[in-house]
């Protein structure tokens, strides 16, 4: 029994696959010089007037659906309003008590461990970001510097619910909602560039005699600049709660809600200011955006855009193909565009299970190694299954086979031909192959006598001496068979 | 409808005005009017109207995700009152 229950709510923003700002046209590409990607509207002059970009709420509709968010069918956005150097006109545009979407909801998948968990959403609103701030750290208190390059770029908010229960829950949320966004190419999630960044809403649950529990004050933990960060920063954190509360006994309410920083290279939470009141924001009605009413038509476009979600991809993998919760679900991470091409290796002829082998082994090794996408691959779906049947019918054992596929790469040409090339012939004698285990099981009395007493591994050995007398080309299934047969023998 | 000097000087704090003593005391009431004016509406009858959530009847403005002009980071800073490189310089924040 655990002696707490970890809380877990995660405030997740993602930056829209736009070309421009949410309200003008300045560029959002990463890694701008300083301040040269701004205009009169971002740098918030008087007298300019934001317009909502189109594709920017398209996609905010597109994420709210697959989301399974409910829709608002009017909308609105707030000012939010506080002071800071890299928030120009000292308001975000925000969305406070109208947001486009709310009450939604995501499954963490199920692995071959654990059944798939619903993780509730409270809402998902699109905002504006703000600018970046470079601090002096020198320690000798110099000054800030602000680029506003970043200000005004289209985020999404996404407010889960305290439904998470664990430091690897709280990881395999991000990454499926990560997965999730980028198919549906909502946004590119990239953690290091700042287009998926998280903060994480922790509290524990100590249980009590009478069955009831008391919880501890929240604490919003920043600064998490990797899932790893945000795993163990929870792991942390919730430790941190248990022993607070043991040295001054304060509940949720006691204290106000504060934030506190990851510090990742001493891997602690430190305990930062009191969060201000969401009251001292002062929201109200932006006045210069004009709200949105959301039509039938727009709702139509936006569900035809989802394609096939990573959930339903992992449903059908498994229906279609026959493959595990595992394979499919390798399948479906390594994204739609390589998902399609190993259902084109099985229509070639490959069986399912050895295809999902091969492209999440060898496809994935050679795109990785040549940092290439599957559209870029050499190889035709049609002539990986000819090496999968090749493999399969001359039993060629994986480290061959992988020769075979290095030559096919190599030289532009097909199993067949590799394979005569290498002058990979497979033994399957059966004659020379029983010669073989008989003087391998005379040179090695002890396998056979172990292998007597019940060790069955013991045979592997005899396994080897004849796969090493073959190079390796022994057809592995014959040999299997007709080791048995001359063990049984004796 | 009346404000105290407390209020007042936590909206100051907020909008991240200095107010000497003197000038908390003369806000206030001046303040407060403001708000006072404002209150009236609250006398008014809304039984059975709908909530006006926003001001403009127009709905559904947008533009396309296009690039526009951006300004030159010289014309962009050309207002700041101190700068370094091409950033705004601030005095030093502690986060």
């Amino acid at each position: 029994m655990s002696e707490y229950r970890t809380v877990v709510g995660l405030e997740v923003h993602v930056q829209l696959l736009t070309i421009s700002k949410l309200f003008c046209g300045c560029s959002v590409t990463f890694g701008q010089p300083p301040n040269s990607a701004v205009c009169p509207v971002c740098l918030g002059m008087p007298g300019v007037l934001p317009v909502m970009n189109q594709k920017a709420f398209e996609l905010a509709l597109r994420a709210a659906l697959a989301l399974n968010c409910q829709i608002a069918p009017y909308t609105k956005w707030d000012r939010k309003n506080y002071y800071y150097p890299d928030l120009p006109k000292n308001f975000q545009i925000s969305q406070y008590d109208l947001p486009f979407s709310f009450e939604g909801y995501l499954d963490i998948p199920a692995s071959l461990d654990q059944p798939s968990k619903r993780v509730g959403l409270f809402r998902a609103h699109l905002e504006e970001d703000a600018g970046k701030s470079m601090h002096d750290e020198s320690g000798q208190g110099g000054s800030t510097k602000v680029d506003l390059n970043r200000a005004g770029t289209p985020l999404l908010e996404i407010v889960s619910k305290p439904e998470i229960h664990s430091a690897e829950d709280a990881r395999a949320y991000l990454e499926e909602l990560r997965l999730l966004l980028k198919e549906a190419g909502i946004s590119d999630c990239e953690m290091q560039e700042g287009s998926l960044r998280c903060d994480a809403n922790v509290n524990i649950h100590i249980p009590q005699a009478d069955g009831s529990f008391i919880a501890t004050p929240i604490v919003e933990v920043k600064n998490l600049n990797s899932f790893r960060a945000v795993e163990r920063s929870i792991r942390y954190e919730a430790m941190r709660q248990m022993e607070q509360y043991q040295k001054d006994g304060k509940k949720m309410g006691e204290v106000s809600k504060c934030t506190a920083g990851w510090d990742d290279a001493r891997g602690v939470t430190i305990v930062q200011r009191r969060k201000e009141e969401a009251s001292d924001y002062r929201y109200f009605p932006e006045p210069d955006l004009a709200p949105i009413r959301i039509t039938a038509e727009m709702l139509e476009r936006a569900k035809a855009s989802l394609g096939e979600l990573p959930h339903q991809a992992r449903a059908r993998l498994q229906a279609d193909f026959g493959l595990g919760i595992y394979d499919a679900d390798l399948l479906v991470r390594m994204g739609r565009a390589i998902t399609a091409y190993f259902e084109k290796v099985v229509s070639a002829g490959a069986d399912a299970k050895s295809a999902c082998n091969w492209v999440a082994n060898q496809v994935l090794t050679t795109l990785n190694e040549s940092k290439s996408t599957i559209d870029q691959y050499p190889l035709t779906p049609g002539i990986l299954a000819g090496l999968v049947v090749e493999v399969q019918k001359s039993g060629l054992n994986m480290q061959r086979a992988r020769e075979v596929y290095g030559a096919m790469l190599a030289d532009g040409v097909d199993a067949k031909t590799a394979i005569q090339k290498l002058g990979f012939v497979a033994v399957a004698d059966e004659a020379a192959l029983a010669e073989m285990i008989r003087k391998a099981m005379a040179a090695n009395p002890k396998a056979v006598s172990d292998f007597k007493a019940g060790k069955i591994k013991a045979a592997d050995s005899l396994k080897g001496a004849v796969m090493k007398e073959t190079k390796g080309m022994a057809k592995a299934d014959l040999l299997q068979k007709i080791l048995l047969d001359e063990l049984n023998k004796v | 409808m009346s404000l105290t000097a407390d209020q007042v000087r936590w909206v100051a704090h907020l909008s991240r005005l200095k107010l000497s003593e003197a000038e908390v005391a003369q806000m206030t009431p001046q303040l407060a009017s403001i708000v006072g004016y404002v209150d009236q509406l609250q006398k008014i009858n809304t039984e059975g109207v709908k909530p006006l959530y926003h001001a403009l009847e127009q709905v559904n403005v947008f533009r396309p995700d296009a690039l526009g002009t951006s300004l030159s980071p010289e014309e962009a800073l050309a207002n700041a009152p101190e700068r370094l490189g091409n950033f705004f310089q601030v005095p030093a924040v502690l986060d």
